[in-house]
């Protein structure tokens, strides 16, 4: 297991999600069908990440760096 | 390992028997396949019945599309979509004698397994590890083979009559007293086929009014004769004394449901080794609970028979017990002896009475001379009295090679249920995909195995049967278990968590739901 390069551990764990998922079983255009349909529902989950969760870690780190900046007047605002 | 023994001292050697929990984790991606399956599952179904897919299953003719539909349930929507996806696994033809090693024809599907043909080539020397050839009596050369062809070549192949009309050959009845010394009771009846030996005479010693406590996972012929008889049946757990003991005691108290009166006879069906998990029957305790609730003793030894027991004589001897004590012990010649059929042997009365009333003796062709003689020889090889210690050293072999097979696999890291003595081994697979996937995998690397899915097994615990034989030399068995590593490392099926779960030894209430401690 050591031994393996990097290329054929993906496609060793890409065989793995084909063997969970059972899509090992399915005939191309079946696969093409639930691939594309696992890589749209990832993409949808990532935009989502980069949208929402992007926004407020922004906002989160912003109110992070006014603590150690000025730690006097911006917590006195804050506070309030 | 630390087994604390409550029932009474009644074993004489370690019952050490295990079945791992399934890991919650493989248990979810398990149900995940499935979904994914059953919802493209959904997506064919739909096409087909659209038209913009070739319907290339059994439906109803078009005449009869407003009928009762046919093919709508669970079973026949899990073969249109689930077996079909992996059925290249079974109903492999092989072209040789079915030994350790065996020849296939090999098959090629162009439209993903709805239909096969023959390349024409033929697989040679694929180690077999899935035929029930216990002792190693599958062969084409040899005594037993001998043996069999001067028979053949006297009487023929075909009896051409039932055991009752014209069908009672001396060689029956030479086999019959054979048997009944082999196995230590007073007479036997031999018959045709194996799973009509059950179907059939079940219903000739039990009727109405009777009652059966049958084993969870017994086999469909022993519940397909139970309920031909038209006896009451009640289920006990799988090899659960405790729940067995529940059971009659409430026979005894209450009685037949309405009326309250007594049951005519209590008949305890139990299987010598269960095929899909690998467990020895509990037979001591179940002896013992015959004894003390006054009701009779049905023993499938169809796996056991030849397997177990120092001298091979099955799992009454294995355990040290009286065979007096089983009322009826019922086997198969199929799996150790290399033949066709089944027995039943007992008390002179009941055989004689199975003799008239049993609906294989009346109605089945009796068996054929050649395979009795297979029969003859092989029992007389294994008590040792063709003057050969050949019988003695096959079950040996046998119960070697299960200890050492069992012993590597369980340290590579795969869940194995069963007992460590019983040689059928269920190498647990669990995912749709898996089944499959080592089906295949096994066989590219010459090596036959059967694998399990539904409805033999529950949905989710699929399994891989191995089936040891005395035929299996170390060299054979080394390189079935070196593949078998590599398999599993490729399909990543070493779940075993590695943890010793003792057996629950205390006694079964209802809130214990649970069979393993935590």
């Amino acid at each position: 297991m050591e031994g393996r390069s990097p290329p054929s551990y993906l496609y060793w764990l890409f065989c793995q999600f084909e063997l969970i998922t059972c899509s090992y079983l399915m005939e191309p255009w079946e696969k093409v069908l639930f691939y594309s349909f696992n890589l749209a529902l990832l993409g949808l989950l990532l935009y989502t990440t980069y949208a929402c969760v992007a926004f407020h870690a922004g906002s989160a780190f912003q109110l992070l760096g006014s603590f150690l900046g000025n730690p006097r007047e911006n917590a006195l605002s804050v506070v309030k | 390992i630390n087994h604390i023994v409550h029932n009474g001292g009644l074993y004489k050697r370690p019952f050490n028997e295990a079945f791992e929990e399934t890991p919650m984790l493989v248990a979810v991606l398990t149900y995940v396949g499935y979904g994914v399956l059953t919802l493209f599952g959904y997506l064919r179904d739909f096409m087909r019945q659209w038209k913009i897919e070739k319907c290339q299953n059994a439906t109803e003719r078009e005449e009869q599309k407003d009928f009762v539909p046919l093919y709508q349930d669970f079973e026949n929507f899990y073969n249109r979509n689930l077996y079909m996806r992996i059925r290249d696994s079974w109903n492999r033809p092989i072209c040789s004698v079915p030994g350790a090693k065996v020849d296939m024809m090999e098959r090629v599907s162009h439209d993903y397994n709805w239909t096969f043909t023959y390349t024409g080539r033929v697989i040679k020397d694929i180690i077999n590890m899935g035929s029930y050839n216990y002792l190693g009596f599958a062969q084409k050369t040899g005594a037993c083979q001998e043996a069999a062809a001067k028979v053949l070549a006297q009487y023929g192949a075909g009896v051409c009559s039932t055991r009752q009309e014209m069908g009672n050959l001396d060689k029956h009845e030479e086999l019959e007293k054979l048997v009944a010394r082999f196995l230590g009771v007073e007479s036997a009846m031999a018959y045709g086929m194996g799973f009509a030996t059950n179907s059939m005479n079940i219903p000739a010693l039990v009727g109405k009014g009777c009652l059966i406590l049958s084993d969870e996972l017994n086999h469909a012929s022993l519940v397909l004769g139970a309920r031909l008889s038209g006896a009451t049946i009640r289920i006990f757990k799988h090899n659960n004394m405790q729940s067995l003991e529940k059971l009659l005691k409430d026979a005894i108290v209450h009685g037949q449901p309405r009326t309250r009166r007594p049951w005519k006879k209590i008949l305890i069906l139990v299987e010598g080794i269960y095929s899909m998990e690998g467990s020895i029957v509990r037979l001591p305790e179940v002896i013992a609970l015959k004894k003390k609730y006054k009701s009779y003793l049905y023993l499938d030894e169809a796996h056991s028979i030849g397997a177990l027991g120092p001298s091979g004589r099955g799992v009454v001897e294995y355990f040290g017990l009286n065979p007096e004590d089983v009322d009826v012990m019922m086997g198969t010649f199929t799996k150790s002896f290399g033949a066709a059929g089944g027995y039943i042997g007992g008390k002179k009365e009941l055989i004689d009475y199975l003799r008239t009333y049993s609906h294989s003796a009346a109605y089945a062709t009796s068996m054929s001379p050649p395979v009795v003689e297979q029969i003859i020889t092989s029992v007389k090889c294994i008590m040792g009295e063709d003057g050969t210690t050949v019988g003695e050293a096959r079950v040996q072999q046998l119960a070697e090679n299960t200890r050492y097979f069992r012993r590597r696999l369980k340290e590579m890291g795969f869940i194995i249920y069963g007992n460590e003595d019983s040689p059928v081994v269920p190498l647990m697979l669990y995912m749709p995909a898996k089944i499959g996937a080592f089906g295949r995998e096994m066989l590219k690397r010459n090596i036959g195995v059967v694998v399990v899915g539904f409805p033999a097994t529950p949905i989710i615990e699929s399994r891989a049967r191995f089936c040891l034989s005395a035929a299996h030399t170390k060299e054979m068995l080394d390189t079935a278990l070196k593949e078998i590593n590599e398999v599993g490392d490729l399909l990543q099926l070493k779940y075993s968590r590695r943890r010793l779960v003792p057996l629950l030894d205390r006694p079964f209430d209802e809130t214990t739901y649970e069979e393993t401690e935590d």
